[in-house]
């Protein structure tokens, strides 16, 4: 139907170097997974070295094709816990943090292999098999970080939306403050016991709780519920009028409940999407530790 | 009746108060009328402590009032006591109503004045002017008596009126000071702007005042709240919405005024009138521009145009002999350059002829590299008379003109501008010629442009890149027009606007066929051709008619939409510079689509029998139009293959992009794009925005809309068409080599562009402190680590050095903007320190296009 008349032409740069890319293209599928198949490829190169390469069937370690392992796979710990700089240092470049992150994932399942077949499949109570263990350890707690990022951001997306399109962290927390005000001015009229229950939802911090609330999205002692279930009760046992009241503060607590069921989802999808990092970081520092101490024995007491 | 003046000066600002101090210096007789009880009401009613900026800086200061960059306050402290100091004749609250002359009616000299009913009918009514003196109406009754008037007024305008019977009654105010003063009242608030939300809220804050409110709304109800409160900020309007649930005011919506009365307001509303108690009403209905009174003055101004000034002489004298208009209104908002105005005007008035202009050195400098040397005077001469748009203009016109743009020389085979390159400048040649390269491979392909005649004006019309190479094809001078300058110019010049509009009509359709064709196949095509405004959503063709015409997108953007299955499909995108319809004229038949207008937009229709006939005697054109219009044929193919198949996705891809444009991407150039099922959420993407600028965030990651997973979160666009520079005072704000917008630090804090943005990506803040590095934020917990510092800890180690005016620089307040990591090498620090791939930066062309519903479809 249409035309434009003057057609871009392709790869005409003005002056900064900037990479354009024109659709969304993750982390894991990253230049046509590139990184999965460099990663694949070594490991099997790696494997055949050791099945096929003859050397001494004690102390694999100490041979040259265990010491070149071995350094191969410290300098890629190394290299892999360079991440975290990466994302902080916003230095000038035509870096990627999406390239990084590709090439340390599937960089990061390799160092499984190169450090298992490192070991030579000696393992014992000692240093160098606790650097072997937290490694696996970190590896490990990678791979359900990938899992995770890799599935929570739709059911995060998904649990924004209502009928009327999205909804933000910050709306969901307006909205339960505005629902809390309009609580509050409808329930000036009612009894001490009422107003008990409904100062209660009123009173309770919707961030409160324990982390194990946070990231079960299960709160039991949730008072607006509390209250919900309270004032039915009290309904049943009073008389009915037009224009209840008690209805009314019924169905609005109703609806400040699903927001905060909302809200509380929200909180869990996120604490997951971060909770992993607080085991696959700090293990790596213990990593390093058990690498370093690994790598000084070697060479003082082998 | 007593004394007559010498010279009565109407409005004390800058440029008003800066004449009346030169009169009074001078000893003539004077009076400096003042609608308020103070002066300069304009920079009074400024925030308190705002900072005040004095630019253009190289301008040299010509008044006897001082001025220099400093707080609202002691600006205002120094032109009071300095005011009283001069003996300035002042008359406070002197509303003035009326200007007429009382001397003989001065022959042949009439003014049309043509007014503008809201159903767009005009009426013209004719004025005689009358000769000096001149009698000045204030709104009290009084009248004052001048040989000559100076209007200084400003572009402020008065607040629209009430219009209905009883509008005139004391009860009916507009404006009110203190919402906390007013205590058990019925109050109508009259309009649901900012203003008015933001009044009848006030006067229901504290329940103890016992005020019932009602705020009236013509819009009717809706669950979108931009479109039932279109003229007020959203978090405002969704307060409001509040309120009234809360049963704190009510609004009516469909409501209007029929009659006041003291006591009662009757309404009319959708299910008729309706009497309600009202013992006040403030009324909040917009204002409006000045423009009515001073063309009853007998003032011409340039042309209907909305944004036209006055005409007037190189000594600011209007078509109304013995009235001067200065200032803001004569087209100069910049306090120095009122300031000098008032000076000038002053001294021209007392018998001063040859004083020369206070612009003169910042011209001397603009002409100071050309060849040839001719004085500033002769520059302007040379270029009026070489360069056709320009002929039109007055000396004023053209020094202010020249002041916004630039006088260039070229050497045979320079460069002067490459394709693609960003830039909404227009270019005329005063001598010399250039010649257009058609192909960037072929030197030899060449259009060449003569002297006299402009280019450029693509860029300048739809803000996008540059169509075609330019080189100078002999030795060359050139004015480059800025785009402010160049609209200026169209509304000030008529004949200028049709030269513009025809050129480029005549290049866009020649650019439509690469080479194939010259100006003199095209003549009847070009004359039958007609632009058309479009408002948005507004269809230019409909699936389904059978007309003919063919239309060239000027300004803004369209969608192409096919019905599918009972639902609209889209189909593409069109930026501006794309041209539809062509298909119908080549095959005939019914259109095959829908095309309609994404944003705002400007098209160019052509007439398509003519065209045809164009067509008719180049077969080989014909040939190629048919070729092109075989890709196009192929994806609608597409499209209704994958709907057959994959309803669903089409759908989605469909809603997706009808989403995108609601968000702006019509008129977008760059957009950031979050994909939800990417995004963990890390706000990395701010983050390193913070970090690669100063320390503060121009995107807000969470913000913003989102659907069907694609979030476009609050950060600029970098519209064609940028809303931000439409009213920047110092020309802050300009398009970078990439196609960003960008501030620079001329920023005076002003904060229009803030409130311009109709995607609230801009912030007004002030720079935190350095933070310490990131390695001893890592190693040692230095500082507030990665990203924008939190606020307190910012104010804890501000360096404050107890000497005001660096402290007050410190606290200074700046519009923040992407610049799209403008000079960064790399680009965009939100993209490139995404760590999943969820944020990417596109163009919409590139964005919307069918590849993306192979991609994602199946």
């Amino acid at each position: 139907m249409a035309s434009t008349a003057n057609k871009p032409v392709s790869g005409k740069k003005t002056g900064s170097s900037r990479q354009r890319q024109n659709t969304h293209e993750g982390f894991l599928t990253h230049r046509n997974m590139y990184w999965a198949k460099l990663s694949a490829a070594l490991a099997l190169v790696l494997t055949l070295l050791y099945i096929f390469v003859p050397l001494p069937g004690t102390h694999f370690g100490s041979s040259w094709l265990g010491y070149t392992l071995g350094t191969i796979g410290a300098l890629l710990i190394l290299w892999l816990t360079m991440l975290g700089m990466r994302k902080r240092a916003i230095t000038p470049g035509r870096w990627s943090l999406k390239a990084w992150t590709s090439a340390h994932v599937y960089l990061g399942l390799l160092v499984t292999v190169v450090g298992t077949l490192h070991s030579g499949f000696e393992f014992g109570w000692n240093v160098h098999t606790l650097a072997w263990a937290l490694m696996l350890l970190v590896v490990g707690s990678g791979v359900f970080g990938i899992w995770v990022y890799a599935t929570l951001p739709r059911a995060l997306s998904a649990n924004r939306y209502d009928e009327e399109g999205a909804i933000t962290e910050k709306q969901m927390i307006e909205a339960l403050r505005s629902l809390d005000r309009q609580i509050h001015d409808a329930a000036q009229p009612l009894d001490a016991q009422a107003a008990t229950l409904v100062g209660q939802s009123l009173d309770q911090d919707p961030f409160g709780g324990t982390i194990w609330n946070r990231v079960t999205g299960n709160y039991p002692n949730c008072a607006t519920r509390h209250a919900i279930n309270e004032l039915r009760a009290l309904r049943a046992t009073r008389q009915r009028t037009k224009d209840d009241l008690l209805s009314r503060i019924d169905a609005q607590l109703t609806r400040k409940e699903s927001m905060l069921e909302r809200l509380r989802q929200h909180l869990k999808l996120k604490s997951w999407l971060q909770a992993w990092l607080y085991v696959h970081v700090p293990v790596t520092f213990a990593l390093i530790a058990a690498l370093s101490a690994h790598v000084v024995s070697v060479f003082f007491y082998w | 009746m007593g004394e007559i003046f010498k010279v009565a000066i109407i409005g004390s600002g800058p440029a008003g108060m800066s004449a009346a101090s030169r009169a009074a210096q001078l000893g003539l007789s004077h009076v400096l009328l003042e609608k308020t009880d103070h002066l300069s009401d304009t920079i009074f009613k400024y925030q308190k402590g705002k900072h005040v900026m004095a630019t253009p800086s190289q301008l040299v200061l010509r008044s006897d009032q001082e001025f220099d960059a400093g707080k609202r306050e002691d600006i205002l402290d120094k032109w009071n006591g300095r005011t009283a100091e001069l003996g300035v004749n002042v008359m406070y609250n002197a509303d003035v109503k009326a200007i007429k002359g009382t001397g003989e009616a001065i022959a042949g000299s009439v003014q049309k004045i043509v007014s503008r009913a809201r159903d767009g009918s005009t009426t013209t009514t004719e004025l005689q002017r009358f000769a000096p003196p001149y009698a000045i109406t204030l709104t009290n009754g009084e009248t004052v008596m001048a040989e000559n008037v100076v209007l200084a007024i400003g572009t402020q305008g008065n607040p629209n009126l009430m219009r209905c019977p009883g509008g005139d009654l004391p009860h009916v105010t507009y404006q009110l000071d203190d919402p906390y003063a007013v205590l058990d009242q019925h109050i109508v608030v009259i309009g649901t702007g900012d203003a008015g939300i933001e009044n009848a809220r006030g006067l229901v804050e504290d329940p103890a005042q016992g005020n019932t409110v009602t705020i009236l709304n013509r819009s009717p109800k809706s669950t979108n709240v931009r479109e039932s409160f279109a003229t007020a900020k959203e978090p405002n309007a969704k307060a409001l919405i509040e309120d009234d649930a809360a049963g704190k005011l009510t609004i009516r919506y469909e409501t209007e005024t029929k009659s006041v009365e003291p006591g009662w307001i009757t309404l009319s509303t959708r299910d008729g009138e309706e009497r309600i108690r009202c013992d006040r009403i403030i009324a909040r209905i917009g204002s409006a521009p000045p423009r009515a009174f001073v063309e009853g003055c007998g003032i011409e101004f340039a042309s209907s145009d909305r944004l036209a000034f006055p005409t007037l002489s190189p000594q600011f004298e209007s078509t109304a002999p013995g009235i001067f208009v200065i200032g803001a209104l004569a087209g100069y908002p910049l306090i120095k350059h009122c300031m000098n105005q008032g000076y000038d005007v002053v001294e021209f008035i007392n018998g001063n002829k040859d004083l020369k202009p206070a612009d003169e050195p910042l011209l001397e400098a603009k002409f100071a590299g050309l060849p040839g040397r001719r004085s500033v005077n002769e520059w302007l001469e040379f270029l009026r008379s070489n360069v056709t748009i320009l002929e039109g203009m007055t000396t004023l016109q053209l020094r202010e003109f020249m002041l916004d743009s630039e006088a260039r020389a070229y050497k045979k085979g320079d460069v002067i501008f490459e394709k693609n390159d960003p830039g909404s400048s227009l270019f005329a040649i005063a001598s010399g010629g250039v010649n257009v390269r058609l192909d960037p491979n072929d030197p030899s392909k060449i259009v060449p442009i003569p002297s006299g005649s402009i280019f450029g004006e693509v860029g300048l019309i739809s803000g996008r890149k540059r169509g075609a190479t330019i080189v100078a094809a002999e030795d060359t001078v050139c004015v480059e027009i800025s785009r402010n300058a160049a609209l200026k110019l169209q509304s000030q010049v008529p004949t200028a606007k049709r030269a513009i509009e025809r050129i480029s009509t005549e290049r866009q359709i020649l650019q439509m066929f690469g080479s194939g064709l010259t100006p003199a196949d095209i003549t009847e095509v070009v004359d039958g051709s007609k632009i058309v405004q479009v408002r948005a959503g507004d269809p230019i063709i409909k699936e389904g008619d059978d007309d003919r015409d063919i239309y060239v997108i000027r300004v803004g953007s369209m969608i192409v939409e096919k019905e599918v299955g009972g639902k609209p499909v889209f189909l593409s995108y069109l930026p501006a510079g794309s041209y539809v319809g062509e298909m119908a004229v080549i095959d005939g038949g019914t259109r095959t689509a829908t095309v309609r207008a994404a944003i705002k937009s400007e098209v160019i229709r052509i007439d398509g029998k003519a065209f045809r006939r164009v067509l008719a005697a180049k077969p080989a054109l014909l040939d190629r139009a048919r070729k092109e219009m075989e890709v196009r044929r192929a994806t609608n193919a597409f499209i209704e293959t994958k709907k057959d198949t994959f309803s669903g996705v089409v759908d989605l891809y469909s809603e997706q992009a009808k989403f995108l444009v609601s968000q702006g991407l019509g008129e977008a150039t760059d957009v950031l794009l979050i994909d939800e099922r990417l995004c963990v959420g890390c706000d990395n993407c701010e983050k390193a925005c913070a970090d690669s600028h100063d320390g503060l965030s121009r995107l807000d990651r969470e913000a913003g809309k989102s659907f069907a997973n694609l979030h476009v979160p609050t950060s600029c666009r970098h519209c064609e068409h940028p809303h931000c520079m439409a009213d920047c005072p110092p020309n802050a704000i300009q398009r970078g080599p990439d196609g960003e917008v960008k501030i620079n630090d001329t920023c005076i804090g002003c904060g229009n562009c803030q409130r311009n943005c109709p995607y609230g990506v801009i912030r007004m803040d002030k720079v935190p402190p350095k933070k310490p590095s990131l390695l001893s934020w890592l190693f040692f917990g230095a500082g507030p680590g990665p990203g924008e510092p939190p606020y307190k800890w910012s104010k804890k180690n501000t360096k404050y050095t107890g000497d005001p005016v660096i402290d007050e620089a410190l606290d200074r307040k700046k519009a923040i903007k992407c610049d799209m990591c403008s000079g960064i090498e790399g680009g965009p620090s939100c993209v490139r320190a995404c760590p999943t791939g969820a944020a990417i930066r596109v163009s919409p062309d590139e964005f919307l296009t069918v590849a993306r519903l192979e991609n994602e479809g199946a």
